[in-house]
């Protein structure tokens, strides 16, 4: 890794860097698009198409396991959750006049606020370095697993710990049926747990 | 130059793949049926025991009118059966289908590329279901919402173990560090990655989200024409690259008890048309699963399973090394 300007100038992109800003500006632009979108479902599928790009972004820059990983959990798991619970409350087709909050103004502070940290921190750490696309590819899966494993175990476990901790979470919240312990059979606990609503 | 046409020739030689097996899958589907019930089958189209009935139906399916719903989503409603279908020809690209780089693209992260992808492909039932403005496709997509966030994690830890075994996660990798004892090393896992993956795909006992006899083919109702040949073109496909997966990932793909050099690819092709066989038999002979049942089948016995596979993998693992 050496010095970004000094051996590389930002007025003679490459290919790659080319790609790597439109597909960014897409990445952007369905982004925005799902958030402001009055079709719920539709918000949805731009969410699609946002994570997607991310995705390609990874891929721009050699990391092809973190990207297909981006696939496989936002777009094959998060965004079908998504739908599944849109579906479920009935999504309906057209627009939703009432999908406007009233809080979009402090949620508009709150992600600009956010995404400036972002920018800012990745930005501050990373402006130095720059990514040798010509060589051996940096982002392999091998790579990837070497350092997660040995400079990022703890984060990494920590992580696992939170995970496991919201998932004890969202088991004792969705088993809450106090008529004692032999309501809680798995037989017995869909329907109690239809009576509720 | 030659380059180029290596890479033309190889995406060619892939969508010609995409393009012929399916059909020969449906063909066999039908004949198989047909006598597996004491029945004949398709025995006219093109002559012999009826073997252009899918092109016929083929044709039959372009000359329909494209009907959209008027309270359909229109676009949603167009795009859904290409959703649902391109994500198998892109995991054709990645499945090796002899040694050396008899493969369309060899990639590093193989295994997550191809799950990844197919599970992109439920996006397209979801869209028609929800795009279709219809209750029973409501109903379908809603199936098959549940249906794959309950058998994607199982497929996932059992492709978890073979690439631990193999230390690599790349298919044509995964080959080269094969050897005949993974078989029953892996079994379990080969049968939780076959039961997770039928159930993404649909397929009887798992067809719950297409059930046609209660929620009249789901998340499909409203279609007809091109676009309903698409899904079902996307079922077919389903089913081949399912079954070269399986064939790659736990039966050792190429390899083979004689004839490694030339003969590779027809031990593939063996192991993915058995594999194919026992999909459609296990269509004539399980009822439906229920929804309950489908769900607790998944979360109390596929993903313990695959969990304890991970864990002999694991021990085993250690122990060679």
């Amino acid at each position: 890794m050496t010095l970004a300007a000094a051996s590389h100038g930002f007025l003679t992109p490459s290919g790659v860097e080319i790609a790597f800003l439109l597909v960014g500006l897409v990445t952007l632009g369905a982004a925005v698009v799902t958030v402001t979108t009055k079709q719920l479902v539709h918000a949805a599928l731009w969410l699609v198409v946002a994570l997607g790009g991310i995705a390609v972004e990874y891929l721009l820059l050699t990391a092809e396991f973190i990207a297909w990983v981006q696939v496989l959990i936002y777009v094959g798991s998060v965004v079908v959750l998504l739908l599944f619970g849109l579906m479920l409350t009935k999504a309906p087709i057209g627009r939703s006049p009432d999908a406007d909050s009233g809080n979009r103004w402090a949620a508009l502070l709150v992600a600009v606020a956010s995404a400036a940290v972002l920018v800012w921190v990745v930005v501050d750490a990373f402006r130095a370095s720059w990514i040798d696309l010509d060589g051996a590819a940096q982002g392999s899966t091998e790579v990837s697993g070497r350092s997660l494993f040995q400079h990022w175990v703890l984060p990494f476990e920590a992580l696992s710990v939170l995970l496991l901790a919201a998932l004890v979470g969202a088991i004792v919240l969705s088993r809450r049926n106090g008529e004692g312990p032999q309501e809680t059979g798995r037989a017995a606990a869909p329907v109690s747990r239809e009576g509720q609503r | 130059m030659s380059d180029t046409l290596a890479i033309v020739l190889r995406v060619l030689a892939v969508f010609v793949i995409f393009l012929v097996f399916p059909l020969v899958i449906g063909q066999t589907e039908h004949k198989v049926m047909a006598h597996m019930q004491g029945r004949l089958g398709p025995m006219y189209a093109g002559g012999f025991h009826g073997w252009a009935q899918l092109v016929a139906d083929g044709v039959k399916f372009a000359q329909k009118e494209d009907i959209v719903p008027a309270g359909a989503d229109r676009r949603i409603f167009q795009l859904a059966p290409a959703v649902a279908l391109l994500p198998y020809l892109l995991v054709l690209i990645a499945i090796p289908v002899g040694p050396g780089n008899a493969v369309g693209q060899a990639l590093d992260a193989g295994v997550f590329f191809v799950l990844a992808v197919m599970g992109v492909g439920v996006l397209g039932s979801l869209m028609a279901g929800w795009a279709s403005a219809n209750k029973f496709s409501l109903l379908g997509g809603l199936r098959t919402a549940a249906q794959l966030l309950a058998y994607e994690l199982p497929m996932l830890l059992a492709a978890a173990s073979v690439a631990m075994a193999a230390g690599t996660l790349s298919l044509p990798g995964i080959l080269d560090a094969f050897h005949w004892w993974w078989v029953p090393w892996q079994i379990v896992g080969g049968l939780v990655f076959f039961t997770a993956g039928l159930a993404e795909l649909q397929r009887p006992p798992f067809d719950m989200p297409v059930a046609d006899s209660e929620i009249i083919f789901g998340a499909y109702t409203e279609y007809t024409g091109l676009r309903f040949a698409l899904f079902l073109l996307a079922e077919y496909a389903g089913i081949v690259v399912l079954c070269a997966l399986t064939a790659v990932l736990f039966l050792g793909g190429w390899h083979g008890p004689f004839g490694a050099d030339g003969l590779g690819w027809l031990w593939m092709l063996l192991k993915t048309v058995v594999l194919a066989f026992g999909v459609i038999w296990l269509r004539v002979s399980y009822p439906r699963l229920r929804e309950d049942q489908l769900q607790k089948l998944a979360w109390t016995c596929l993903i313990p399973l695959a969990l304890a596979q991970i864990a002999l993998t694991g021990v085993i693992k250690v122990v060679i090394s």
